[in-house]
């Protein structure tokens, strides 16, 4: 058995007293005060994570951009400098091998942030494949903190952010002061509320955390672990690589079709999605919500007929919402908005029906009212 | 190690139940501390159902995880606390008392530990 790794920001936890648990080979704070009340936090105010776990590779040189763009089913040469490209990253069978946001610093300059539990993998195949450019491994030096919330970015600038943050459009990042240190702000998030992630030096980790802290407190900022992190993602039906994603899954049936480009240049993968011809998916990725008593976890299969049809990839309560809700594979006869489901909870059928999603979409920003209200 | 409560004035089970003078039958707070947010509670037996030490009676779900219910002992059940179908959170804010899942009489057998014997293994855990 190896040992857990610290992120840069163990010992705040710590200090915050945060409940540890082994996550991805480190050791990762899945909650502080309790999942519900930081999840509200974020939907209502602000919330702080750290997600130091995710991988950071770093591809330079010359050819960086197109070697890069092989790798991935989305098309960074569509990108502008200083924005991100949420993407997959394939097998040659079209199978996932991640979901990834790429971050095109410049043409000879790209950030690739992958999962922490696939980060070997990744690594792997990044160095396998980027054979025309340079490839560092930025994972141990870096710290990622996201800032997530409607008060996200007014706890930007009154930690005296060096820029406006709402001058970072969304996808879009920029160098920018905070603290003292160099941070990397990018407008990106998992939780479906406005926000942002700060990649900064490993060693400035804590110095922005407690900046932000700080300026939060005023807000109602709460620090967050994973576990509202899982709870947040669901509900904006943001996909987790081990759950919706796996190599035995390709993106068409995953809802992920947007994020394939086949009309850019060769990736690995696209052969065989080409090879599909368009073709509906056998089963694809649906929400839903339980209508009768009960909760439906992930690896609860979804019955038809006293017979499995499909499964339930993530599930449980949506705090937001007061409803249990879920994603789930299943046929297309099953899949249609409105259509009936029968998911086995442990040997007890609950019943469910099809629902669109996301199951929570943010309120629009209120427009600057020219009179009283 | 959990610095989790434990009441004095009742039995344990390895499993985090606890088992009160009245027959009432509960989670502890380390059980509590555990699940985190409770939002469902499912009892699957019903006043006059008889029940084994060790056997299932019900799940309590939290947002992330759910855990089984055991009974610390044989008996027959005479009450099931009707308060946690609308407000599971009852046993986040109060798992000693308000809390209570369900009640047994005629009690026997089950491998009940002492408040001291279970406190021990909290902080052993």
């Amino acid at each position: 058995m190896t040992s857990l790794r610290a992120t840069p920001l163990t010992l705040r936890h710590r200090a915050l007293g945060a409940r540890l648990v082994p996550f991805a080979g480190y050791e990762m704070p899945i909650q502080y005060s309790g999942i519900v009340a930081e999840h509200q936090a974020v939907r209502e105010r602000a919330g702080l994570f750290d997600v130091s776990h995710m991988g950071e590779l770093r591809v330079t040189g010359g050819a960086a951009l197109s070697e890069v763009n092989h790798l991935i089913t989305n098309d960074l040469t569509r990108a502008a400098d200083g924005q991100a490209l949420y993407t997959c990253c394939l097998r040659e069978d079209g199978g996932i091998l991640d979901d990834l946001i790429v971050y095109r610093t410049a043409e000879d300059d790209v950030l690739i942030v992958c999962n922490a539990s696939n980060y070997e993998k990744i690594l792997a195949h990044v160095s396998q494949h980027v054979k025309r450019a340079t490839l560092s491994d930025e994972t141990e030096a870096t710290a990622l903190i996201a800032l997530q919330g409607p008060r996200a970015l007014q706890i930007l600038s009154d930690a005296g952010l060096g820029v406006d943050p709402s001058s970072i459009r969304p996808f879009r990042f920029q160098r920018a002061e905070l603290a003292g240190a160099q941070a990397t702000v990018a407008r990106t998030g998992y939780t479906g509320e406005d926000g942002v992630e700060l990649f900064c030096a490993a060693a400035d980790a804590p110095r922005l955390w407690d900046a932000l802290m700080a300026a939060g407190a005023p807000h109602g900022l709460l620090p967050c672990g994973l576990g509202a992190r899982d709870t947040l993602r669901l509900e904006a039906r943001l996909s987790l690589y081990g759950n919706e994603l796996s190599e035995e899954t390709h993106p068409l049936e995953a809802g992920l079709g947007w994020t394939v480009k086949l009309d850019k240049p060769d990736f690995i993968g696209k052969a065989a999605l080409v090879a599909l011809g368009g073709a509906e998916p056998q089963r694809s990725l649906i929400g839903f919500e339980c209508t009768s008593r009960g909760i439906a976890r992930g690896g609860y299969p979804v019955m038809q007929d006293g017979a499995q049809v499909g499964i339930v990839t993530s599930g449980g309560p949506a705090p937001t919402l007061g409803k249990n809700i879920g994603l789930a594979y299943v046929p297309p006869a099953l899949s249609a908005i409105g259509s009936a489901l029968s998911i086995d909870a442990r040997g007890r059928l609950v019943d469910a029906v099809v629902v669109k999603t996301p199951f929570y979409k943010r309120p629009a920003p209120r427009a600057p009212t020219s009179k009283p209200s | 190690m959990s610095t989790a409560e434990v009441k004095q004035d009742r039995k344990y089970t390895k499993d985090h139940e606890w088992l009160k003078a009245d027959g009432k039958i509960g989670i502890t707070a380390f059980a509590v501390e555990q699940l985190g947010d409770i939002t469902l509670v499912d009892v699957t037996v019903k006043p006059g159902d008889s029940l084994e030490a060790g056997a299932v009676f019900g799940t309590v779900e939290s947002v992330k995880t759910l855990s089984d219910l055991f009974s610390p002992v044989s008996g027959t059940v005479t009450a099931v606390n009707a308060a946690l179908e609308d407000k599971p959170e009852l046993i986040n804010e109060d798992c000693w008392e308000a809390g209570w899942v369900i009640q047994v009489e005629s009690v026997s057998g089950g491998e009940l530990l002492e408040a001291s014997a279970y406190e021990a293994q909290l902080g052993d855990g």
